[in-house]
Formats: structure tokens, C-alpha cells, sequence
């Protein structure tokens, strides 16, 4: 897909002024974050299960050489295909030679980032093959002809007025009079028009939340069931996944299962998980005749052993995003690319490269809300500030940030010199604001004192009020 | 270069792994072989009849409804009376299980009974789980003529039976019990863990439920 990060200012100015967007990024604000909290504290474990599933994935990313061959030997031995894709092209390039060989006309698809990474949809129609999403969300957002705007809601972004105007647009064969008021009603429609999707598919395509080396299962994890539709029905199931979801054990994923959909949606559990192994076999009277699994790469080895590192601990359960007071203000498709929110910040610039990426390590207050909640720890500031620091280096950031940053780095250095300066700016902003004690406009901070006032500085300065109470 | 020679070289180089890598192999093996089973909630480590308790009360919790039977015998009984409450047919779908071949079906006549995989023209579905998990009140289906996979997704009504005796505390219990049946490192083609009903809150995050899978899920836990 086309990257509009390096315009994320004018993609967020949009945003702000979007009616329809702020008033759906309100249901994000409420619902996901009361309910991870419920579910954390409904589990007594559920912080020593974090630590357990950091300590996992940081094992299994220092012996992820050895984890994938163990894994891929598990994947042939149960007659299943590996290949192994160093480009988002190489990866699109298989999945079509798949499809070919299977003369594929239609293909179902489960929700798949990794699928939105490489642009497989768009790359499947230019080559006369039909892709068809089956997730509720990403139904709605292929009909827009939308990229997702949140990764485990991707359709967060539009309101059911909309939903029913695109279906309205879409199903042209149902009766024009018919009532597609609720949710329910339009829940209903996508179920019966995709039914037969299902059905009539000949080649099966999903992600993976975890690949098991011990097993060469892949899993997914999903409430709709559409997945499981997806890889059971047609002859062929292809799973795109990226190296850095192997996981050891049967035991390793049971503990990540723990803390994923608490953290993503405030469930215990997500409705389905489901583990595949291979083809149908003798046994089986249903199932996928072939079974091909894609690993991708795309930039990811580059992180290993980096301070990137951590990033690839990510189980994209989206929590950051949901506590974040930036995405919720701007929403996912400001940032211009697959992954928004704090992951999408790291993420983005470590995949598509800090000339491209720059503006979304910037794009944050620093709260640390989101490494706060992040089931795996990953520590998403630290991250965005080495990002922010690597753009300084390679002076990539304007001239004026640069000099600016120059300047502050310099009076920092000199605290006497920092400490008189703060004073002076303290007491002169405090004149400067009168009697009520706030500003309405400063020189050089226009941008932000034409939506509030500046509150201005009271009583002592902080290195005063510190020397007062003995440095405690 | 393959590239699968190209991406694990790559990561070699990224780790900085030297000659000698046998500590790292012998550290996978390991884990391989032992797979430590980590942080378990206390709240699955009590007894049996604690265990189907909580199953049941942790089911309902995510709108599946529960039925509890004394025999074998019983369900066929079970399976009636939930269709004709839900003003069902009754028709099951369901493949050839063995456990529920020693179900005495001729006490319920009127329901008819057909074998295979499910085309998605069948209302109600009829399994047996492998396993079951107290924690969240999760069944655990495995693929086979006995339990198509189609039978647990395209029926808008699904029931399921479980033996009280396959219900664990937890995942790692269950899931070490179907790998000590299937052999070390096998899986069957499919296992699914299934936990209430199909569901979707993509809409305005309004959580609605039967999405693409079943509308309804239905338990009848057998107790003997």
C-alpha cells in the first residue's frame, strides 16, 4: 500500500476536523479500556503471566535460527509447505504462484496484518484473482476500499450509518426497502451475503498469532469464526506469517493466550483458537487439501539484535493503541501505513525506514500509558526516543527543531546557567500574565495558545522548591 | 543463497553467533523436550467437581448455556428437549463418535441423525470435545471423521457434549493430555478451543453475537 507517513501533520490536521472520525474514536476511548482492566485484575497471575510471556518471546529471539528450522522440519514432516519470503514482493509472488496452481478465482481471507504489510489484495485483483475479506471489519473497510485503522478493530474508525450506506452501494441484489438500522441487522446481512464466499473460495488465506516450533502448528485467534471458515472450506489454506510469531511450546502459547485477548479486547479468552497442523489427512472428511505457510522477513532481521529488538516481542494485541492519548485523538489512519499507534511508531520507521516513518516517533506526548499496559513489555517510548535520536544524527528533522533542540541540549549542560534562566522566564511569564495568570498568546508558541491559554508559572521553580526540601 | 539460507544467515549475523552454537542448540532442545509450563492460575488447581463447576459457571459467563447429565443415555433426552425449547428441527448433524454411538437414541425418535462433515444446510450440530478447560470455559475439539470441523462452524446451532472427566484446570493440562494421545511433537489437523458462542463488536464496538460461526452454543456435560 502507498505509506503517507512522512504527511502525518496534514494527515492529523484531517483527522482532528473529521467529524464522523472524532465521534467514532469515541467508542475506542470508553470500551477498551475499562475492559482490559476488569480482565486484568479478574486474574491474580495476571502480572507474573507478563513477565512469563517477555522471558518467552526474549528466549525465543535469541535462538530464532534454531526455533524456525525446528519449526519448518515440523511443518514438512506433517505435509505441510514452507517458504520463505525475504520482500514483501517475494511474499506476494508465492501466494500468487499458490494460487495459480490451484486456478484459483476467489480467495477468502482471514484478518491478516501481515497481508496489509505486503498489499496482497490489491496485487491478487491486478492479477485477476478475487480477494474477499470475511472479518466483519475488514469486510466494511475493503468495500470503502479502506486500509484498517486500528489492528484488531479495523474498522473502528467508521459509524453504522456508514456501514449501512456501503452495503446499501454493495448488495445491490437484496430488496433496496429492506431495514439495516441496527448492528444486528447489518451483522446479519454480512453473514449471509459472505456465506457463500466461503463456500465457492478455492484457495484459503489467514495469518497466525503464534507458529509452534515443537508442533509446526500455526494458530489464529479470532471471535468471529470466520477465519476458521476461511482456512477449513476451500482446498488450499496459505498462512502469511512473519518469523518473529514462532513460539516454542504448547505451554508457551497457553501463557501468551493468558495476556493476549485481556490486553486486546478484555476477554479471557478470544471465542476461537484454533491450532492447524498440516493437511487434511486420511482421517479427516474436511479440511484443506494443501497447507503452505509463508514466513516473511521484510526488515525484520535488521531489528535483531539492535535496540529494536524488543519491538519483536509484539503480539499485536493493540492495547497501546487503545490507551493512547494520541491515536485517540487522531485515529489509525493518520499514520499513514499498516500499524498505527505507539507500535505502528516504532514499528513503521524500523520497516519502511526513518526517512519515510520520522514524523511517528515524534507523534508522542511520552505518557507511557502504552508501555504500561503492553502485555509483553515492550518498553515503546525508550524505543521512540532512540528512533527520535537516529533522526537527529542523520538530519533528518528541520532546521529549526534542530537548532532549537541545540540550544535546549546546551543550556541543560550548564545548570547554573539553566537555573538562573528558568527563574527569569518564570517571573517574566508571571508578569507578562497579570492578575488572572494565564496568557493567551506567546511569541514562538502561537500553534499552541490559539486552542488554550498558558497557564503561567506560580511561586518557586521546580530546582528551588528541590534545594528546599533537601533534594528529596 | 535460498532464502531460507539468506533470512537464518542474517539472523546469525544479527545475534553474532560464533562457530560454536551448542549451548544455544542445547538450550532449544531442551525447552523442546521439557516444555516448562510456566505461570498456571490457582483458580483451575482445585478438585474435580470444583473444576466442572467452575467450567460451567465460566461457559454461561460467555453466553454459552449449560446442561448437566448423569449417563450417556441421558443426552439423547438433553439434546431433544434443548431443540424443541429453542423451537429447533429435530435434525442433528454430526460425525461417526464413538462415545456417542453408546447413547440410546431410540428413546427419542423424533430426532433424526445424519453423519459427515457439514455443507453449511444443517441447523444443528452435534460433537463430542476432546477436551475441556475450567479456566475460561473452553472446549477443545480435535479433527477427525468423529468431529468434522465444519460441524463446530457452519451450523447456527452448535452442541456439545463433554465427559466431566476430560475437564483440566487449565490449558497446559489439556493440551499436554491431546499431546501425550497424538505423540510427542504431532498434532491432529485441526484442534479448536472454543469459548461461547461466534461474536463480532466491529460495529461501533457493539458486541453482537453469531457472527460466521454459531449463534448459539449449547454444553451438555456428562457426569458419570
Amino acid at each position: 500500500m502507498k505509506i503517507t507517513t512522512p504527511e502525518f501533520k496534514s494527515n492529523a490536521v484531517e483527522a482532528l476536523a473529521n467529524p464522523n472520525l472524532q465521534k467514532a474514536m469515541g467508542h475506542v476511548q470508553v470500551g477498551f479500556i475499562e475492559k482490559r482492566q476488569t480482565a486484568a485484575n479478574g486474574l491474580p497471575e495476571f502480572e507474573a503471566l507478563r513477565d512469563n510471556a517477555r522471558d518467552i518471546k526474549n528466549h525465543t529471539l535469541a535462538h530464532l535460527d534454531l526455533y524456525l528450522e525446528a519449526y519448518s522440519e515440523k511443518v514438512e514432516q506433517s505435509g505441510g509447505h514452507v517458504h520463505w519470503a525475504q520482500t514483501a514482493e517475494d511474499a506476494r509472488n508465492t501466494v500468487l504462484d499458490i494460487c495459480r496452481k490451484a486456478n484459483a478465482k476467489t480467495v477468502t481471507k482471514g484478518k491478516s496484518m501481515i497481508s496489509e504489510e505486503i498489499g496482497i489484495n490489491d496485487f491478487l485483483e491486478e492479477n485477476g484473482i478475487a480477494p474477499i475479506e470475511t472479518d466483519l471489519g475488514e469486510y466494511i473497510i475493503q468495500l470503502r476500499g479502506e486500509a484498517p485503522s486500528h489492528i484488531i478493530a479495523p474498522a473502528v474508525h467508521v459509524l453504522k450509518e456508514q456501514v449501512e450506506a456501503d452495503f446499501r452501494a454493495e448488495h445491490t441484489h437484496l430488496d433496496a426497502n429492506r431495514n439495516l438500522e441496527e448492528p444486528e441487522t447489518l451483522l446479519d446481512e454480512a453473514r449471509t451475503v459472505l456465506r457463500q464466499k466461503f463456500i465457492d473460495a478455492d484457495v484459503g488465506i489467514t495469518g497466525a498469532n503464534f507458529l509452534i516450533a515443537e508442533t509446526g502448528t500455526s494458530v489464529i485467534v479470532t471471535n468471529e469464526g470466520n477465519g476458521d471458515l476461511t482456512q477449513t472450506l476451500p482446498r488450499v489454506h496459505i498462512v502469511l506469517a512473519s518469523i518473529e510469531k514462532i513460539t516454542p511450546t504448547l505451554e508457551d502459547v497457553s501463557q501468551i493466550l493468558r495476556v493476549l485477548a485481556r490486553s486486546a479486547t478484555g476477554q479471557e479468552l478470544s471465542v476461537y483458537t484454533t491450532f492447524s497442523t498440516g493437511p487434511r489427512r486420511e482421517t479427516d472428511v474436511d479440511g484443506p487439501d494443501e497447507y503452505h505457510v509463508i514466513l516473511l522477513d521484510n526488515g525484520r532481521t535488521n531489528m535483531i539484535g539492535t535496540e529494536f529488538q524488543e519491538m519483536l516481542r509484539c503480539i499485536r494485541c493493540g492495547a497501546c493503541m487503545n490507551h493512547c492519548p494520541v491515536y485517540h485523538a487522531v485515529g489509525g489512519h493518520a499514520y499513514g501505513w499498516v500499524y498505527p499507534g505507539p507500535m505502528g511508531a516504532v514499528l513503521t520507521p524500523s520497516l519502511e525506514g526513518i526517512e519515510k516513518g520520522g514524523n511517528l516517533p515524534n507523534a508522542s506526548t511520552f505518557c507511557g500509558r502504552c508501555e504500561s499496559v503492553c502485555p509483553m513489555h515492550i518498553p515503546l517510548p525508550k524505543m521512540m526516543r532512540h528512533w527520535r535520536e537516529r533522526e537527529f544524527e542523520r538530519n533528518l528533522n528541520p532546521a529549526a527543531q534542530r537548532w532549537g533542540l541545540k540550544i535546549w541540549a546546551w543550556i541543560a549542560r550548564h545548570p547554573g546557567l539553566y537555573s538562573i534562566g528558568a527563574r527569569v522566564a518564570a517571573k517574566g511569564i508571571a508578569t507578562l500574565a497579570g492578575k488572572n495568570g494565564r496568557l493567551s498568546s506567546l511569541p514562538l508558541a502561537g500553534g499552541w495558545t490559539k486552542y488554550r491559554d498558558l497557564p503561567a508559572p506560580e511561586g518557586q521553580t521546580f530546582q528551588q522548591l528541590w534545594r528546599a526540601r533537601g533534594g528529596r | 543463497m535460498t532464502p531460507r539460507e539468506a533470512i537464518l544467515g542474517k539472523i546469525r549475523s544479527q545475534i553474532s553467533v560464533g562457530s560454536d552454537d551448542t549451548n544455544r542448540r542445547a538450550a532449544v532442545a531442551n525447552r523442546l523436550s521439557n516444555a516448562p509450563r510456566g505461570v498456571i492460575p490457582e483458580r483451575g488447581q482445585v478438585t474435580l467437581a470444583k473444576c466442572v463447576d467452575l467450567f460451567c459457571k465460566k461457559a454461561e459467563a460467555v453466553q454459552a448455556t449449560v446442561d448437566r447429565v448423569s449417563t450417556y443415555d441421558a443426552v439423547a433426552d438433553a439434546v431433544s428437549s434443548y431443540l424443541r425449547g429453542r423451537n429447533l428441527p429435530q435434525s442433528v448433524r454430526m460425525g461417526e463418535e464413538n462415545r456417542l454411538e453408546t447413547v440410546d437414541w431410540s428413546k427419542t425418535p423424533n430426532l433424526t441423525r445424519s453423519f459427515g462433515p457439514s455443507d453449511g444446510s444443517d441447523p444443528v450440530g452435534l460433537s463430542h470435545a476432546e477436551k475441556a478447560v475450567a479456566e475460561t470455559g473452553t472446549l477443545i475439539m480435535t479433527s477427525g471423521s468423529a468431529n468434522p470441523t465444519t460441524v463446530n462452524f457452519l451450523p447456527e446451532t452448535h452442541i456439545v457434549v463433554v465427559h466431566s472427566q476430560d475437564i483440566s484446570g487449565d490449558y497446559e493440562t489439556s493440551l499436554n493430555q491431546i499431546r501425550k494421545q497424538y505423540g510427542k511433537g504431532r498434532m491432529p489437523r485441526t484442534v479448536n478451543m472454543i469459548t461461547g458462542p461466534s461474536r463480532s463488536a466491529d460495529i461501533e464496538q457493539k458486541l453482537l453475537l453469531g457472527a460466521h460461526g454459531p449463534r448459539s452454543l449449547h454444553i451438555i456435560v456428562v457426569d458419570d
